[in-house]
């Protein structure tokens, strides 16, 4: 393998021309021939029996193609734990279940068909908070669970829990110990471009579904099923991704939509899309999971960490999508950020009738995070110990293995938390025009080679050689935005030995790539660049065993025509021809003959023998050897695949134990903010990032992921929150649902990477998607705690919730 | 109900029959097929959806499309030069990372455009104002506003070589 020309340098990402000129297409740009357009019914109460839907007025209407129930369409199910239903046929659960659905011309139409549909409903007692909901004679969610059994309560069956070490013991062993109550809230991913899809059936049954999905294989699994349930066996789904406006998680399942739109698309004939609009998005996509947590930490006498108590309760809302799941991620920080000996970590899920939620950047690990963090720096300020000396000696070091078995291997949370201190200048400031001044920090942990929750946790690519010396790339994964066929070029082009404009990375598509789980747990360039290499050394071996017959005579080929008065071999890439030295008549050729495989190099698209004269001559372009091997008799054409799956295990979710992942991300980061005691207002003075993330692949897309995700973790500490009320969704819209806009994220941001060279991974690299995120909350509510002197335990931290956390009398 | 519309876009002469209760972003995107364009609200709050009109940036979605009678509507398309030449704006963004998932950037590339021809060399102040109106998910801004002030030298250095009459002098 060559040296890094082209990893760790900035590289403009490929798809970018397209997406800056408007020439990138989103689902809501495709379009098909004799494409409808679906609409949705949703549900008008929370919790009701429904009693009878009549649709006749909406089937009349001018336009219409067709009106779908839960009555007249067969049972589709959703969700991993099959309790949900594409439409609703025996009672709603919530203000956003699937009714009905109409295909129309236009999506005028379906809408105003919509307003035609009459529904009966009988309302029946509805439950909105998780406590009220374990209760003995709370209304019921699900009278069965997924497979038909009678449910005994609203608890949701999912086991996650984590004991190791005596607490009772650990905690009369503490010289100090502090206990808290946080409280996150339900926030949305708020990708710019709406959700949405088309589902078409070709004449032989077979589906093809245009989605916005980071799971295709996982969807395609989905929707054969759902094929199976329609009568249609043995048809199958061909997932293709269009180009997607965000993704943040909200493509990490299947969704009601779909399913609907896959009826709709078979009751017609035709392709059907359904599109959300914004507000619909608001109301009806899951947003980030919400929770409770209560955290208990305690240490001793110089401060090293003696035991972690969490209990978590998260309102599942109406079904079970992956919010449910948020558990199984919250275990990795719980047990394993810090060293920490003894770990109790448990956890409730309950049904009531909110919207329920699923992934988000993060997944689990900001949520507890806020707790475990700001609940350091409290027991910090109790034990009369430095805020940043309790880090630093807590601090995890390579080689531990910690309480859930996570085996670290490379660890650079010592470095990352120094420089934090350095670049932030860890010293109380005094405050400016009556303003409260503070700095905080806060450490993470999150996967950093793929999280396994899984049985395969792997990702398959095809790389194929063409004539002009092309590397086609067939990868499962998404590009979301995020980079990742940016960072799978220049892997390629480095690890191969082309140029990176010679690397094409194809959409993704099912019936063209192969199988990955999807694009997840900061596991996009991880996994694609381990694959790709993988695949790149097979790739060289075939290739320069070819090599051995034919490039000698490519190389008298090459002699003789430049001796004919032709050009000098072109360099791949159109950089001018090498004539600095001239084939002399007698140039020895024996250099190029009974070479070994071992002998060849390919380097910047030129295929040369490594101890070979330094000419012109005798460097041939990639194609050139690619036609050679191609056009003869028994010719053939390089294309390689490998399939990689990283040296995880699946954790037995009931123990918490496991090492999830091949690498572990460590991050830190600190801020310095001022608060205008009048007003509650917030001022962000500056920032600092500093993350492990093994090696920096892509410098570009690396900044990007983490400044964008310190966007989304200031938006969280402060901002955003979807407000409810009996279940419905008061604030679906920007003007009422407040993101971060240039105007917040105005302070500097000092970006930090510690290359710490993971052996598992590519080139030595982490994940290093979801990571920005996970503590900028904690390391906020920290600082603010500097400033104010109380704490805020609850997020968002408005100016309201610090004004009456400063004035607990003031209403 | 239908009506006739007359206007110029991308520096083209447009004579079309349209609904009349269509905005502006119903007739670039369904109308025309210029789906460069992106509808991210439908309320004017996030603009993805920004063209210029008359060189100043609007929301389509705000903007019947029997508006634009008589005025010069420019979209993110109207800014790509002969032979696919991408405009300064749009080359400072695809140089600098301004792009992520990319629906927010034709909004973003017109506001920028807007600015710089109102302002040839804007403050990292005055560039954020600018962008207060266009909502990002993905950058965090920071990659914006750096491509916005390179698209500002770009088109300094390029003012010589009738880079400006590219697009952004008709705006």
């Amino acid at each position: 393998m060559t040296g890094t020309r082209f990893v760790g340098t900035k590289f403009p990402r490929p798809e970018a021309p397209d997406k800056v000129s408007g020439r990138a297409l989103y689902i809501h740009d495709v379009v098909r021939p004799g494409m409808l357009h679906g609409a949705i019914k949703h549900s008008a109460h929370a919790h009701a029996r429904i009693l009878r839907i009549d649709t006749s007025r909406a089937e009349a209407l001018p336009g219409v193609e067709a009106v779908i129930t839960g009555f007249d369409t067969p049972e589709l199910r959703v969700g991993f734990l099959r309790e949900n239903r594409a439409l609703k046929r025996d009672k709603v659960r919530n203000q956003r279940d699937e009714i009905a659905a109409v295909a129309a011309r236009d999506p005028e139409t379906a809408r105003r068909a919509l307003e035609l549909i009459e529904v009966e409903y009988e309302v029946l007692p509805a439950v909105f908070d998780p406590v009220e909901a374990m209760r003995e004679g709370a209304p019921r969610i699900h009278e069965v669970d997924g497979r038909g059994r009678p449910t005994r309560d609203n608890r949701v069956p999912m086991e996650c829990r984590h004991h190791s070490g005596d607490l009772e013991a650990a905690k009369e062993r503490s010289a100090f110990r502090v206990a808290g109550d946080y409280e996150v809230p339900w926030i949305q991913q708020s990708c710019m471009g709406t959700a949405g899809c088309i589902a078409e059936f070709d004449a032989n049954g077979d589906l093809t579904v245009w989605a916005k999905t980071q799971i295709p294989f996982l969807a395609q699994r989905d929707f054969n099923r759902a094929l199976e349930e329609m009568g249609l066996e043995g048809r199958n789904t061909r997932v293709i991704v269009t180009t997607l406006g965000g993704g943040f998680g909200t493509g990490l399942d299947t969704h009601c939509y779909e399913y609907i739109a896959i009826l709709l698309a078979h009751r017609t004939g035709r392709p059907v899309k359904v599109l959300m609009d914004r507000e619909e998005e608001f109301r009806y996509l899951s947003p980030r999971q919400s929770a409770r947590v209560h955290i208990e930490q305690g240490c001793d006498e110089e401060g090293r960490l003696t035991y972690r108590e969490v209990r978590v309760l998260q309102d599942n809302g109406a079904y079970a999508s992956w919010g449910a799941t948020f558990p199984t991620v919250m275990l990795l920080p719980v047990t394993s950020l810090y060293k920490v000996p003894v770990v109790h970590f448990d956890a409730e899920i309950v049904y009531t009738n909110n919207t329920y939620a699923q992934a988000m950047r993060g997944y689990g690990n900001p949520e507890v995070t806020m707790a475990i963090e700001s609940n350091l720096d409290e027991l910090a300020l109790a034990a009369g110990i430095d805020r940043l000396e309790i880090r630093r000696i807590n601090c995890n070091e390579p080689g531990e293995v910690t309480p859930m078995g996570a085996r670290v291997g490379s660890c650079g949370l010592r470095a990352c938390i120094e420089a934090c201190a350095e670049k932030l200048d860890w010293r109380a400031k005094p405050g400016r025009n009556g303003r409260l001044r503070g700095v905080g920090m806060a450490s993470m942990l999150h996967v950093g080679g793929s999280g396994r929750i899984y049985r395969s946790d792997a990702s398959g690519i095809i790389l194929k050689l063409d004539d002009f010396g092309n590397v086609n790339v067939f990868y499962g994964g998404v590009e979301m935005g995020q980079g990742l066929h940016s960072t799978i070029r220049l892997a390629i082009a480095d690890s191969l030995g082309v140029l990176p404009e010679k690397v094409r990375v194809n959409p993704t598509d099912t019936a063209t790539c192969p199988w990955d789980v999807g694009t997840h747990a900061s596991r996009g360039a991880f996994m694609a660049c381990n694959a790709a290499l993988e695949a790149v050394r097979k790739l060289r071996a075939r290739l320069f065993a070819y090599c051995v017959d034919l490039f000698p005579r490519e190389v008298e080929r090459a002699l003789r025509k430049q001796r004919a008065g032709g050009p000098p071999p072109r360099p791949e890439g159109g950089a001018a021809p090498d004539r600095s030295s001239p084939p002399s008549a007698e140039a020895d050729l024996s250099f190029a003959q009974g070479r070994a495989p071992g002998d060849f190099e390919l380097e910047k698209g030129l295929v040369f023998v490594k101890d070979g004269p330094d000419a012109p001559w005798a460097k041939i372009p990639l194609d050139r050897i690619l036609r050679a091997i191609h056009f003869r008799e028994g010719g053939d054409m390089l294309t390689e695949t490998a399939f990689y799956d990283p040296p995880s295990e699946l954790p037995d979710w009931r123990e918490g134990r496991g090492n999830m992942s091949a690498a572990y991300t460590y991050g830190a980061q600190a801020v310095e903010l001022e608060v205008d005691p009048e007003t509650g207002e917030v001022e962000i003075l500056r920032f600092v990032s500093a993350m492990d993330i093994g090696k920096v692949l892509n410098p570009q897309a690396l900044d990007g992921q983490v400044l964008g995700g310190l966007a989304q973790g200031l938006g969280y500490a402060l901002y955003e929150e979807v407000k409810t009320e009996e279940g419905a969704i008061l604030n679906p819209n920007f003007t009422d649902y407040k993101l971060p806009t240039a105007h917040e994220m105005a302070f500097p941001v000092d970006l930090v990477y510690v290359e710490t060279d993971e052996p598992t991974g590519p080139f030595g690299a982490k994940g290093a998607g979801e990571p920005g995120l996970v503590p900028t909350a904690p390391a906020i509510a920290n600082a603010l705690r500097d400033a104010l002197g109380v704490s805020l335990r609850t997020l968002p931290m408005t100016p309201e919730r610090i004004l009456r956390a400063l004035d607990p009398s003031a209403s | 109900m239908k009506a006739r519309l007359r206007f110029r876009l991308n520096g083209k002469v447009v004579e079309t029959e349209v609904e009349t209760h269509w905005r502006l972003l119903d007739l670039l995107r369904d109308g025309l097929g210029l789906t460069g364009t992106k509808e991210g609200c439908g309320a004017g709050e996030c603009g993805a959806c920004t063209v210029l009109c008359d060189g100043e940036a609007v929301n389509a979605c705000l903007m019947l499309a029997l508006e634009a009678e008589d005025r010069e509507i420019r979209t993110v398309e109207g800014l790509v030069g002969p032979g696919g030449r991408l405009s300064a704006v749009q080359r400072a963004f695809v140089e600098e990372g301004g792009a992520q998932c990319g629906f927010c950037s034709p909004g973003m590339v017109m506001s920028a455009q807007a600015l710089l021809l109102e302002d040839p060399d804007p403050s990292e102040e005055r560039i954020r104002e600018a962008l207060t109106g266009n909502l990002c998910r993905c950058t965090g801004y920071k990659q914006i506003v750096a491509a916005i002030r390179r698209a500002a030298s770009l088109r300094r250095s390029e003012a010589g070589e009738g880079e400006r009459g590219e697009a952004g002098g008709e705006g």
